[in-house]
């Protein structure tokens, strides 16, 4: 690992003074994406502001929703009981991802931030345009099975890797970031951002901004919820591809309905289509069937993930079903 | 072969306290002159901070410790090439295979991705200080009992963890344990016997 500076900081302004001084500071919270590409030669920062301290680490109720400190690490979240009661899907979409240890010290925030599992982006030695910009991509006619079938570029074709951001797009979640300039609200579904031909920016977060806390709010999503990742082996991998569900069914028909995927964009994908369609419908197997292709009428597989095709609107159709399924 | 030996019990050299001076030496062989010149005049603040160490107070094992380490010195690297905690093992470094595995402020993490200096002021515990002195504890039991290892690289972050599964309260089916033990992989594939030791110390109802 390079050489860096370190500085520890108790302080949101503290924090954001400490990054305004070097520009290739960079935030340090739970480490777990941070090191490792340190490690590797993929990031290297000379100086580490560590957040650890800040007192970002609260899950409160207020008067329209929950609200999740930054640095609420994933376990403190997922055995919440104001989020198992209000949101079980987050809950069940942050127990999918890693593993106990890795959830113990990854946060709210950085699991926001972790970047991308592309071997090319890993590997210094190949072409990354996210890595190094310009350089080409490598996974394009490379080695693709994990990637992108929905809003890719031809400069990259990389996935978002996160299950937490799933559930959080799916609910609506309001990101609230503070900065040099004071504070502003994110809607999650725009804290994320598709490579287009800026595939080096993950998302919108402006340099020297500091994640303090998620909002979701309140709905009336929480009784038939389920997140299904289907991966290479039965725990701790990154998603093939994953599906967040959330209903409220009435007498039979939807009444309301939240649906996102992971594993198959640069960001959290939400399919707000076919939530559109299903609204009103009837919770039955050939309407999940009929939303799910919906849902794939934009899709484009590479020569080495054309199974996500497949995979996906499946993957959509089994969620829905064990959702409507609970009691 | 036969004279090394002899000469490394005579001077009392171990190969690794060898290795390790011969890895210093080359490190500092290796930083650039213009680098040292700088940072003893503080000509460049930035590179001059960046290879000073800074103070560490963490509690290890009930001992306290007071080192100063270079900031990208991970807790792992610090227990086992500073303190001799070699118990602790280096698998992959990073974060993929859970030998790793130690306990800091009672919870599980990955040694190799926690950087020493976020320890500052907290409890870290290995394997070594699992034990009651003499008596192990009734997991390291277990695994002895149950045959839970073959080539033992894996165990000592697999008991690390196990001892967690059970504090977590999530060992109270064989599925459960195999879900929550998902971040140690065993290459000698000891995982039945693993779960085995698990659930019989659950059920045995002592304190872990």
């Amino acid at each position: 690992m390079n050489q860096f500076s370190y500085v520890r900081v108790t302080s949101k302004e503290s924090a954001i003074a400490a990054m305004a001084k070097d520009k290739t500071a960079m935030f340090l919270a739970g480490g777990t994406n941070l090191v490792d590409l340190m490690k590797s030669g993929v990031t290297n920062p000379e100086r580490l502001v560590d957040i650890n301290k800040l007192p970002l680490a609260t899950i409160e109720e207020t008067k329209t929703g929950l609200r999740i400190g930054a640095l609420a690490k994933n376990t403190a979240v997922a055995e919440n009981a104001l989020v198992i009661k209000h949101f079980p899907l987050l809950s069940q979409a942050l127990k999918a991802g890693a593993s106990p240890q890795l959830r113990n010290m990854a946060t709210v925030g950085g699991n926001m931030m972790q970047r991308t599992r592309c071997h090319y982006f890993y590997d210094t030695a190949m072409p990354c345009n996210k890595r190094n910009p310009g350089s080409g991509c490598g996974a394009i006619g490379g080695f693709n099975r994990m990637h992108a079938i929905f809003g890719a570029s031809d400069k990259c074709i990389a996935v978002h890797p996160s299950d937490m951001c799933v559930a959080l797009v799916a609910l609506d979640a309001i990101v609230t970031v503070a900065g040099p300039k004071g504070e502003r609200k994110i809607p999650f579904g725009d804290f994320h951002r598709l490579p287009g031909d800026t595939p080096q920016q993950d998302n919108n977060l402006q340099r020297g901004e500091l994640i303090i806390a998620v909002d979701i709010p309140f709905n009336q999503l929480s009784a038939n919820t389920h997140y299904l990742k289907v991966r290479d082996r039965a725990s701790y991998a990154f998603a093939l591809v994953s599906a967040g569900a959330a209903m409220q069914i009435k007498g039979g028909n939807i009444t309301d309905v939240r649906l996102a995927m992971g594993g198959v964009a640069h960001k959290p994908w939400r399919l707000k289509e076919a939530e559109a369609w299903l609204k009103g419908k009837p919770a039955t197997e050939e309407n999940f069937r009929k939303a799910a292709e919906l849902s794939m009428a934009q899709a484009k597989s590479q020569e080495g993930n054309a199974f996500k095709l497949t995979l996906a609107p499946n993957t959509i159709v089994e969620a829905l079903k064990t959702a409507a399924a609970q009691a | 072969m036969d004279d090394q030996l002899k000469n490394e019990e005579h001077t009392g050299t171990s190969r690794r306290s060898f290795l390790k001076k011969s890895s210093l030496i080359t490190a500092l062989a290796l930083t650039p002159d213009p680098v040292l010149k700088a940072a003893e005049k503080g000509v460049d603040e930035q590179i001059a901070s960046a290879i000073e160490t800074m103070p560490l107070n963490v509690m290890i094992n009930g001992v306290k410790q007071s080192v100063r380490i270079e900031p990208r010195v991970t807790l792992l690297d610090l227990l086992r090439e500073r303190l001799h905690l070699t118990g602790t093992k280096k698998g992959c470094d990073h974060g993929q295979c859970g030998a790793c595995t130690v306990h800091v402020d009672g919870e599980r993490v990955n040694s190799c991705l926690t950087l020493a200096l976020t320890t500052e002021g907290r409890e870290v515990t290995t394997i070594e200080g699992l034990a009651d002195g003499d008596n192990l504890h009734p997991m390291q039991e277990a695994f002895l009992e149950h045959d839970g290892f073959q080539c033992g690289y894996c165990t000592p972050g697999q008991i690390m963890s196990a001892v967690c599964c059970i504090r977590e309260g999530h060992a109270n089916t064989p599925d459960e344990v195999r879900e929550y033990m998902s971040g140690n992989i065993c290459r000698c594939g000891a995982y039945s016997n693993i779960v085995d030791a698990i659930m019989n110390v659950k059920q045995g109802g002592k304190k872990v």
